[in-house]
């Protein structure tokens, strides 16, 4: 026997109203049923605001993010450094908060990318059928396939000059963080793809696509109309699952010297400075550690509880 | 069977190609130039030197030109030198590849093993306290960065509390035997296990939960199977079915996993071998090192195919 949640007062209005409850209705209220998600949503929502108020958090302390202060190295936490300072004097806790803000964008930026591209693949494979689906799939399945982060690694070594870019863009911090997103999209898209390709197929095959192509509707028109809406849940799903993924690839690029480059901070460039001083400051590699933890399991959790509220029959995996 | 084994060979080999030309132009397009690093360490090189010793290395040749020529040695498997070590790549690759074989064969052992222990008894008892108390482990076990817990178990047990050696292979002076070597490994395999045990317990949960509401199972139930002889006769082997796949598919993800972990405990295996080719513009390694972590990854992807093919019956292999 399943436990049998209560109706919520909105599911009783909208019965009380003879209104339907509609879908997203219905699997807001699944998903407020899950207790883990929903402390997993309201923990992201308190880290979001962490990143988001390093500017205030300056302003109120008076202190700076890339102010160094050598005589005031390794500080335990104080009323001036919340948290204290680390190997350069820097405050900690300001630190903190700006490598959120690297963390927390370069996972919804790079998984919204990856959402893109992959939608764009699985659409047209599901609608195009034949040699162009069996290409994409191909390509698909070869990139799942390869050893991803030695490969992401060279991608993150190439020297953009020649490519032809200026050097003034190459060395900017908005050519490093860009970089880092397009490298991240580069191989996070295989799920959404399948997930899109699998769910045009089907839809292919239903009544209403079948009336609109034969009223003689373009491909572009079936598939930004009456494909594409419709596959909105497997790519909510899939990319809140992917952004946890994707925190990891970043802050383990930036940990090994190939993504976000000081004196940015990142969690994970934080943590390669930390690594040298483990046995003299073993706080400084702590801190961001623990965020990035906390950041993708809470992510991870609110990914498994929306697979849940959008697809209770499917067991998570 | 042989014609399918025979057709994945080929389109292997295929993605093989094309493969290593994709990763020949990214080398090319890393910082760095062969020439410039040699004329760095002669200041007595004029420009017609250098012209020459462009000339002579084939660096003035379109992209294709070099690629194919380059195909063409590698074809006999000649791979050119390492620069930083001086030596054929093959010299310096071979015992890189021994070591990661090592350090992934005992983490695959271990994880799988836990992952499947833990898989198992969570789906038997699915919802109880210790079902969660295992998915909360795997989501950690998923959500925790590789290097992190490098970091931690480094930190606790050598820093801390001295137990264990924070890198290197064996004991510098010492009798490098078995237990001594056997001390060095025991963190990166911890490391790797922790990072890979959590994504397969999950796994294997789903798999057999699916498999045990089956109609056979119910079936085999109401014949008087007893719950040990339904489990481990009925269900196990077709719920292991997606599970073995996505095991050897995970060989890719394997190799990253096993270059962060080298990286931090300072094994000479192919994942630091590659990291630091890169980082030092070791062009030929860098290339060759890829190259074998490619090849060593489809041939796993093929071995899946015909695990696959061969552990379930409904599959058909044309």
């Amino acid at each position: 026997m399943t436990k049998q949640t209560p109706l919520p007062k909105s599911a009783v209005a909208s019965v009380l109203a003879d209104k339907p409850e509609s879908v997203w209705e219905l699997r807001w209220r699944r998903l407020q049923g899950n207790r883990v998600a929903m402390c997993s949503g309201v923990l992201l929502i308190f880290l979001a605001l962490f990143a988001a108020s390093a500017p205030v958090y300056e302003q109120v302390m008076g202190v700076d993010v890339n102010n160094t202060d050598l005589l005031n190295r390794f500080a335990a936490p104080s009323l001036q450094h919340l948290l204290g300072t680390d190997e350069a004097g820097r405050d900690m806790m300001a630190r903190l908060m700006y490598g959120g803000r690297i963390s927390l964008l370069v996972g919804l930026l790079g998984a919204f990318s990856a959402a893109m591209v992959g939608t764009l693949i699985g659409l047209l494979a599901g609608y195009y059928r034949g040699r162009t689906e069996s290409l994409l799939m191909r390509i698909t399945d070869g990139v799942i396939a390869l050893p991803l982060l030695p490969l992401l690694i060279v991608f993150a070594a190439i020297d953009l000059q020649k490519l032809g870019f200026s050097p003034e863009f190459v060395r900017s911090s908005a050519a490093n963080f860009y970089r880092i997103v397009f490298i991240i999209a580069l191989v996070e898209w295989t799920t959404v793809a399948r997930l899109v390709r699998a769910c045009t197929l089907s839809l292919m095959s239903r009544e209403f696509v079948l009336a609109a192509r034969a009223q003689g509707a373009s491909a572009r028109h079936i598939l930004s109309v009456h494909i594409l809406p419709n596959t909105a849940s497997p790519i909510i799903v899939a990319l809140s699952l992917a952004v946890g993924q994707i925190i990891l690839l970043e802050s383990t690029l930036s940990f090994l010297g190939l993504g976000i480059q000081p004196p940015t901070p990142s969690w994970g460039n934080m943590l390669s400075n930390a690594q040298e001083l483990i046995s003299r400051a073993p706080e400084l590699a702590f801190y961001p550690g623990f965020l990035i933890f906390i950041t993708v399991i809470a992510v991870n959790f609110l990914g498994d509880g929306l697979q849940d509220a959008f697809d209770p029959r499917a067991e998570s995996t | 069977m042989l014609s399918f084994i025979a057709s994945r060979l080929l389109q292997s080999a295929i993605v093989l190609l094309v493969m290593s030309f994709v990763i020949y132009t990214l080398i090319g397009l890393m910082p760095g130039d062969p020439i410039d690093i040699m004329v760095n360490s002669n200041p007595g090189y004029t420009a017609q030197d250098v012209a020459r010793l462009r000339a002579q290395y084939g660096l003035d040749q379109p992209l294709l030109t070099r690629y194919w020529s380059w195909l063409q040695s590698a074809a006999v498997l000649d791979f050119g030198y390492s620069r930083t070590y001086s030596q054929p790549v093959w010299v310096i690759l071979v015992p890189a590849l021994i070591q990661t074989g090592k350090l992934v064969g005992l983490s695959f052992v271990v994880f799988t093993a836990l992952a499947m222990t833990m898989g198992i008894t969570a789906a038997l008892t699915k919802d109880s306290i210790l079902d969660r108390g295992i998915n909360l482990l795997a989501f950690a076990g998923i959500s925790l960065p590789v290097f992190f817990l490098a970091l931690l178990l480094i930190y606790l047990f050598a820093v801390r509390w001295g137990y264990l050696p924070a890198s290197g292979m064996f004991t510098i002076g010492g009798s490098g035997d078995l237990i001594d070597t056997a001390k060095y490994f025991v963190l990166p395999v911890l490391t790797l296990t922790a990072a890979f045990a959590g994504r397969f317990t999950r796994f294997t949960r789903a798999s057999m939960i699916e498999v045990l509401r089956m109609d056979y199972i119910r079936t085999a139930r109401a014949k008087g199977a007893g719950p040990l002889r339904v489990v481990f006769k009925h269900a196990l082997r077709n719920a292991m079915i997606p599970v073995v796949t996505v095991l050897a598919l995970s060989f890719g993800g394997l190799l990253g996993g096993a270059l962060i972990t080298e990286t931090m405990f300072a094994q000479r295996g192919m994942g630091k071998l590659i990291f630091d080719a890169v980082m030092g513009n070791d062009f030929n390694l860098a290339l060759m090192g890829l190259l074998f972590a490619t090849t060593a990854t489809l041939l796993s992807n093929l071995m899946a195919d015909i695990a696959y093919a061969w552990l379930d019956p409904r599959i058909s292999l044309s």
